[in-house]
């Protein structure tokens, strides 16, 4: 593995191991992995998605995606039928022919994802070897499959998956002297152009990894450095460090301190100064700090429990906390990689509980005990939580909206301070 | 396999979860994995209710699968009988479930809940959510009257009915069980109990007490009241009271079995669609044509309201619901159209687009396609969206429910003067194409986005793809997308007079004048036979 990167004087290197977490195993009230394909389509711009589920998979995709995106979306189910069921030979007979169908009708696409489901793991559908075979019947076309089902994966994991799934893909090139550095983790569009401005002025090669068209994927070369945008990216990280890749360790990317941090993982390692990167960054960071202010003053002392939905809980609880004073009560994520995020774990107060799966009941139970002044947690609990007089925060907002580096700082902040603002404007 | 982007239907699943959370002191529980807990969002943020669906999910994991998931789904049923104390408890299984076969029907019957354990099985990949409603009441009635044990004597005093089908998710039940039970209470008949929506297992048990009953969603109580009819005797009211046609005999049906004089809620006037429809401003609403689809109640309903009492001509009408496709072939033949039967929303926006109707009358899918297409739209059915939750009273149902229609389907029209101001000053810079009437907030209807390729390539493309006898629906599909590109022989002067014609019936005049020139072999399209044509088709 890679040493680790010098930390910032402002984080504090506490032990990891010592941080008590609490797993739970009951139910679970999080998406699957299929619901990252509502952002992927988009960032992928010449990929399709194509689940190869049931309907109960289609019917999730339409109401996680909240309201209907209706421009021809670039995904759509294979919905599995009875006949289907009866015999693999058939069922794989069927998919080359919806496949066939969808290429026919979509050619403008490059890159086809099966994308595994519940039912199709559990019929034992082998989508790799149907994407090898539709990859020789369609040579224009590259077919890669992974697994989006509930069994397998827990929403964000959606996405780690798809880009692990690309990562054998991924050109390699001789080693040079100049390799870019590879941030990994979709990002808004807008987002991504941001860090690679700063990245340009930093002096710091950088591709982006997916890429916005398939055809334009980033290289590897022996040694290639990577920095994770995103902290669901398990194996992701795991592919790109078998292929020889290097992980830099960072907190993640949100707000002043996690951005700067995040930045100064990637300076470090292409020996840029901390002065250069303080000079480059300043502008940010002031307007950044100033974006924070009025927030501050809001949740300040405010008192905030998370449940688990995007694995995004731990850097945001730690942005939360150092940058808007907020106190955490219970910072639950679906699946805790103490190595990806122990940066941001050693940079939560000691008292916080950190909880790792879920019982839903028995959280909820936690959680009215506790008395937080915001929740944050999944559509299928807000509304009830609000009608016993909590305040709560919807979770896949945050991964729906661009909340990365220092000019979202502000924005990010103002999802948290919005419900308690809303709160105390009405009188009805 | 099918391929699906949009679905009308969710699973059976969803269908038995609307039951369950219509219920009082009902638990359902799902032997699902994690991602299948979606399903709750649709209760909390769609129809924004108070309260999670009484559901308990096991979310099996796949390293649950090498172990024992029949043990997990004990322990969970255990754990939620003991969490929520339910009268009755439902148990099932999604699709994924339904493949590991680890039988929640028998294990129900096995753990030893004090409480009645009623199992709700389909064949998810067969069937779909109205046919799990379905099912679901039928087996939650069976249970709670002990299958159809002899009822005591029915209590004397006023008639009273069960009114069946309500669900929760259900578009605009809530309000119709208001709207019709008031109507009810001004005949006399009195309600015996409403099922699912609100009822208690304790409520179910009741059913048998009433003297008949009304099935207001025939999707889901249907097969109820049947069963009903044959062990209690207990006649239906299949009229359901959509329009005012329609209440007025519901309001007969209702009566006769009553025993009740009808007259004085008949002579009450209590709708003003009558008048309404009947008044001058009104008149521009004579021949619109409509294209009606939804489940097969309300599309069957919406289409007879179209033309009896609003005056416009059906020219399209169809259902995602392939169960009940008979009434809907029927209706449609009543109105000399084809009828529709799909749930693939590519077809049905391929035949919006060929059938280029005045109003769509539709589902949430319906009410997209029209917008993309510049039409516009009404939602008159299921599937819901946050919007089919109005916070205001807006049955559908009754003669409350008639005046709510007239509203909803005539707003969306150009309204008279202004139609014809449109048609007489084409050239006002500010009635150019781009600008859309000013009751459609002075939008552009969005139908120029369709020569875009990006658009409308896979939208036309795809139904292809689908049909059997690709050929002539492509062809026919072609025409929305060439909308705005004239064909050739059409002359300078005929293609500018074109131009003057209203953006929103220009298409129409485009085709007829092409199929005119076509038909009597003319090389080119003139001003004059821009003119014959139009005077030909008026004939």
């Amino acid at each position: 593995m890679n040493a680790p990167v010098p930390s910032l004087p402002t984080i504090p290197s506490a032990p990891l191991a010592a941080r008590p977490v609490l797993r739970e195993r009951g139910q679970h009230e999080v998406f699957c992995g299929l619901t990252g394909i509502v952002w992927l389509h988009r960032k992928i711009q010449d990929a399709f998605f194509l689940v190869v589920g049931s309907r109960t998979c289609a019917h999730l995709i339409q109401s996680a995606a909240g309201v209907m995106i209706f421009a021809e979306p670039r995904f759509a189910t294979a919905i599995l039928q009875d006949q289907d069921l009866a015999g693999l030979t058939d069922a794989n007979d069927e998919l080359d022919r919806v496949v066939g169908r969808l290429l026919a009708r979509r050619p403008d696409i490059k890159l086809l994802f099966l994308v595994g489901s519940c039912p199709s793991e559990v019929i034992k559908l082998d989508l790799s070897r149907a994407a090898l075979r539709l990859s020789r019947s369609n040579p224009k076309v590259r077919v890669l499959n992974y697994s989006g089902s509930g069994i397998e994966t827990t929403f964000t994991q959606g996405e780690d998956a798809c880009l692990a799934s690309m990562v054998p893909e991924l050109p390699t090139v001789a080693a040079q002297a100049n390799d870019p550095l590879m941030v990994v983790g979709a990002l808004p569009d807008v987002v991504e152009d941001q860090f690679k401005r700063l990245f340009d002025a930093l002096g710091v090669p950088v591709t982006f990894f997916p890429p916005r068209r398939s055809t334009a994927l980033p290289t590897l070369a022996p040694g290639t450095r990577f920095l994770l945008a995103q902290p669901f990216l398990a194996a992701t990280a795991k592919a790109l460090e078998e292929r020889g890749a290097k992980r830099l360790s960072a907190p993640f990317p949100f707000g002043v301190e996690g951005t700067r941090a995040w930045l100064a993982a990637a300076t470090r390692a292409f020996g840029v100064s901390d002065e250069h990167l303080a000079r480059v960054v300043e502008p940010s960071e002031q307007r950044a700090r100033t974006a924070l202010t009025q927030a501050r003053e809001r949740l300040s002392g405010k008192r905030i429990f998370f449940f688990p939905d995007s694995q995004l809980e731990v850097p945001l609880a730690r942005f939360l906390s150092r940058e808007l004073n907020m106190s955490l009560v219970e910072v639950g994520t679906p699946f805790l990689h103490q190595d990806h995020l122990g940066p941001d774990l050693a940079m939560l107060p000691a008292d916080v509980t950190v909880s790792e799966g879920q019982d839903v009941d028995r959280q909820l139970e936690r959680c009215r005990a506790a008395r937080p002044d915001l929740v944050v947690c999944g559509l299928g609990l807000a509304n009830p939580l609000e009608v016993e007089g909590l305040t709560t925060k919807w979770s896949i907002e945050l991964v729906f909206t661009p909340v990365h580096g220092y000019e979202q700082a502000g924005d990010l902040a103002e999802l948290f301070a919005r419900p308690l603002v809303r709160r105390t404007r009405l009188e009805v | 396999m099918q391929l699906t982007v949009w679905t009308y239907e969710g699973p059976p699943h969803v269908g038995a979860m609307r039951v369950a959370t219509a219920m009082r002191g009902v638990h359902y529980v799902l032997h699902a994995p994690q991602g299948d807990t979606y399903a709750d969002l649709l209760f909390t943020m769609i129809e924004r209710r108070q309260a999670r669906p009484p559901v308990t999910y096991t979310t099996f994991q796949a390293r649950d699968l090498g172990k024992d998931t029949a043990e997990l789904f004990k322990r969970t049923a255990r754990d939620a009988y003991e969490r929520f104390k339910p009268d009755l408890v439902m148990v099932g299984a999604s699709c994924t479930a339904e493949l590991i076969q680890d039988d929640p029907a028998g294990i129900g019957q096995t753990i030893g809940l004090p409480v009645p354990v009623v199992p709700v099985e389909f064949s998810a990949y067969q069937h779909k959510e109205n046919h799990g409603a379905s099912e679901t009441l039928y087996r939650l009635v069976r249970a709670c009257t002990k299958n159809g044990a002899p009822r005591g004597e029915r209590p004397p005093g006023p008639k009273r009915c069960n009114l069946l089908g309500p669900t929760a998710l259900g578009f605009r039940h809530r309000d119709d069980v208001t709207e019709v039970t008031r109507l009810l209470g001004q005949l006399g008949v009195a309600v015996n109990v409403v099922a699912p929506l609100g009822a208690s297992p304790a409520d179910l048990a009741r059913l048998p007490d009433a003297d008949f009953n009304v099935v207001l969603y025939p999707e889901v109580a249907e097969t109820t009241a049947r069963w009903l009819t044959k062990v209690y005797a207990q006649p239906s009211v299949n009229v359901v009271p959509l329009g005012v046609g329609a209440t007025r005999e519901f309001v007969k049906e209702v009566a006769a079995l009553a025993g009740v004089d009808p007259q004085p809620v008949l002579d009450a006037q209590l709708s003003r669609l009558p008048w309404y429809t009947r008044s001058v401003d009104s008149t521009y609403l004579t021949g619109k044509r409509v294209f009606v689809f939804g489940d097969a109640t309300h599309a069957v309903a919406a289409a007879r309201i179209a033309t009896e009492e609003l005056g416009f001509t059906v020219v399209g009408l169809g259902t995602y619901s392939r169960e009940r496709a008979r009434e809907v072939r029927a209706a449609a033949a009543k109105y000399g159209v084809e009828a529709l039967i799909s749930d693939d929303h590519l077809e049905v926006e391929e035949t919006i687009a060929r059938l280029h109707p005045e109003l769509v009358l539709g589902t949430q899918m319906e009410r997209h396609t029209a917008k993309r297409l510049g039409v516009p739209c009404a939602v008159i059915s299921a599937p819901v969206h946050v919007q089919d939750f109005p916070a205001r009273y807006s049955p559908q149902m009754g003669f409350e429910g008639a005046n709510v229609i007239f509203d909803t389907w005539v707003h969306p029209l150009m309204m008279g003067l202004e139609e014809h101001l449109l048609t007489m000053f084409r050239e006002d810079f500010e009635f150019a194409d781009g600008v859309g009437a000013s009751h459609l907030g002075g939008h552009a209807p969005q139908a120029p986005k369709l020569a875009e390729p990006e658009l409308v390539a896979p939208v036309v493309a795809a139904p292809v793809a689908a049909s059997p006898q690709p050929a002539p629906v492509a062809a026919a599909a072609q025409a929305p997308a060439g909308a705005t590109a004239l064909a050739p022989g059409w002359t300078a002067e005929a293609e500018k007079e074109l131009k003057k014609i209203p953006f929103f019936v220009r298409g129409k005049a485009k085709r007829n004048t092409e199929r005119f020139a076509q038909e009597r072999g003319l090389s080119s399209i003139t001003l004059e036979t821009l003119y014959d044509a139009k005077a030909h088709f008026r004939s």
